[in-house]
């Protein structure tokens, strides 16, 4: 073999043949030369010396008339790298949604503070409602109604617990400093609602890996609304489910929910069949 | 570039068929859609007719995986789709464009098929060439860089063929690719079809008989969930002969053989 790998280079003599366009050179050693000469600019420069003057003149007239070309060929725009990049932590559709959970926050806060200004004794209404605030946002990271593309990432490798988890994640990054600057300004630490806030979320994605994530978000914020926030309103007591005694009942509902959600793991990698 | 093949690339086939369904049944919503289906789909490109509501989509959607059998055993690479499965192995082998299939808005051509590719897990350092490359073969070179918004119907058909192709998949599952799309671009469609059919298992669902005379090595006709008719196109024209409706050989065929089909399920009632 003439032309071989690691090192060698093509002789002078096949490169003559090959410049003058030799017939009798073997299909194989033909192949392995070219490929041989695409990576090796040392045997590029041998040929160039046995391609005959005429051969060498068209090649720059060729290359002067694609120089004015490429000239005049406007650039491709620059590629938005960040914008696909952000989309392997976040949902396509999730910025609405943490407008919206931040606008309801926001509405929250005021209400306190205006309770505060008047001197009445409501419950901190950021505090009642920070344990469900991330549930919008968790409901539009798999959801068959907010992101138009779901039947196709559905189909993907990566579309399961792992992506949806990632998701997650990446909205309670986003909500949660904004409940902590709210909670600071009305004396509601994150030391009470935290751990709730957590529990919320992945009781959310247990119940939402049979039923669906928005459907169970829904669900499990309207019963937060009926069962805590409401009486605490009418009784203007802060609930005891937020006291800091009942942390040990939280920790031991996140443990339990984080079980249910290992077991059920596979219920994000599928449509449900009742559509 | 030369571009080295893997071990997995070279490897023989253990199997017979890249699709083997046995007494497949699946369900969409309360009723089976897909009832009692045998199939067995190899290489080659594989037009699944059938009339509206026949279980097409839902058969799709079974062989894309996102659907759970309901009974029967499905098949995929030879691997049976069955308790703990590595879903995400043979997805990645897998491309799939739904019938309505969403697409996000801001995203440009090229952005939305990278991102597609990157779920699909397609190595980092080849997502750039495999993306170019899958855009070249639909031909929406000229708008990789333009916003999905400002795309025609037809394109957007084309950029979501364009997602199924990224990752070089060794089953491709269409289901009614060519709505959409005019006269000329069914054309190339049916070019990409035949190029891809020789290493490809592909499967078309449409109701446009002419495509599958046109482009399919193998026509699968489906009616109520069953298998009605498996052969190639040209049996399919040969069934028209004895009468039926239709404007061309192969819709006479495709007519008689539902009819003589449902007359047979009648009578065995």
């Amino acid at each position: 073999m003439t032309v071989r790998g690691d090192g060698a280079h093509a002789s002078g003599e096949l490169l003559e043949r090959y410049a003058a366009g030799d017939a009798g050179i073997g299909p194989d050693t033909l192949w392995a030369l070219e490929a041989h000469l695409e990576a090796c600019a040392a045997c590029r420069g041998g040929l160039r010396a046995d391609v005959s003057p005429g051969v060498t003149s068209i090649l720059e007239r060729v290359r002067a008339g694609l120089d004015i070309e490429l000239a005049r060929t406007p650039r491709a725009p620059a590629r938005r790298r960040w914008l696909p990049r952000s989309f392997r932590w976040t949902a396509p559709t999730l910025l609405r949604w943490l407008a919206m959970t931040g606008l309801v926050v926001t509405v929250a806060l005021g209400f306190d503070v205006a309770n505060q200004a008047v001197g009445s004794h409501y419950p901190s209404l950021v505090l009642l409602l920070a344990p469900v605030a991330p549930l919008l946002g968790v409901a539009a990271a798999w959801s068959r109604r907010t992101d138009p593309a779901y039947e196709l990432v559905s189909a993907t490798p990566r579309a399961g617990l792992y992506l949806v988890l990632r998701r997650t994640l990446a909205v309670l990054v986003a909500v949660i400093p904004v409940l902590a600057v709210a909670g600071s300004v009305v004396d509601a630490s994150p030391a009470r609602w935290l751990l709730p806030c957590l529990a919320f979320t992945a009781a959310t994605l247990a119940l939402g890996s049979i039923v669906g994530v928005p459907r169970a978000a829904a669900g499990l914020a309207v019963t937060w609304a009926v069962a805590v926030v409401m009486p605490s309103l009418a009784t203007t007591r802060p609930p005891v489910v937020l006291e800091p005694r009942a942390l040990p009942a939280w920790a031991a509902l996140t443990a339990a929910v984080v079980v249910v959600l290992a077991v059920r793991r596979s219920g994000f990698s599928r449509l449900p069949s009742g559509r | 570039m030369i571009r080295t093949l893997g071990a997995a690339e070279t490897a023989p086939t253990t199997y017979i068929g890249e699709i083997r369904a046995q007494e497949l049944r699946v369900r969409a919503g309360r009723r089976m859609a897909v009832d009692g289906l045998d199939l067995t789909l190899g290489t080659g490109v594989h037009g699944l007719l059938g009339p509206n509501g026949a279980g097409k989509t839902t058969l799709m959607r079974a062989l894309a995986t996102v659907l759970r059998p309901a009974g029967g055993t499905l098949e995929l690479l030879g691997s049976p789709l069955q308790g703990r499965v590595d879903l995400r192995a043979l997805r990645r082998e897998i491309g799939y464009l739904p019938q309505e299939f969403g697409y996000y808005p801001r995203f440009t051509v090229r952005e939305f098929v990278e991102y597609m590719a990157w779920l699909k897990e397609v190595p980092g350092r080849e997502v750039p060439g495999a993306v170019q490359r899958a855009i070249e073969r639909v031909g929406l070179a000229d708008r990789a860089d333009d916003r999905m918004k400002t795309l025609s119907g037809g394109m957007l058909r084309r950029a979501g063929i364009a997602q199924a192709i990224v990752n070089d998949p060794r089953i491709l599952l269409l289901d009614e690719p060519t709505v959409g799309l005019d006269p000329e671009q069914r054309l190339d469609f049916r070019e990409l079809l035949r190029d891809l059919a020789a290493d490809t298992c592909v499967v078309v669902s449409t109701h446009l008989v002419e495509d599958v005379v046109a482009a399919c090595t193998d026509v699968v006709l489906i009616d109520a969930g069953r298998l009605v008719f498996q052969g190639v196109p040209s049996e399919l024209e040969r069934a028209g002969d004895s009468g039926g409706v239709g404007d061309s050989a192969a819709e006479r065929g495709y007519t008689v053989l539902l009819r003589q089909h449902r007359g047979s399920a009648e009578g065995a009632r």
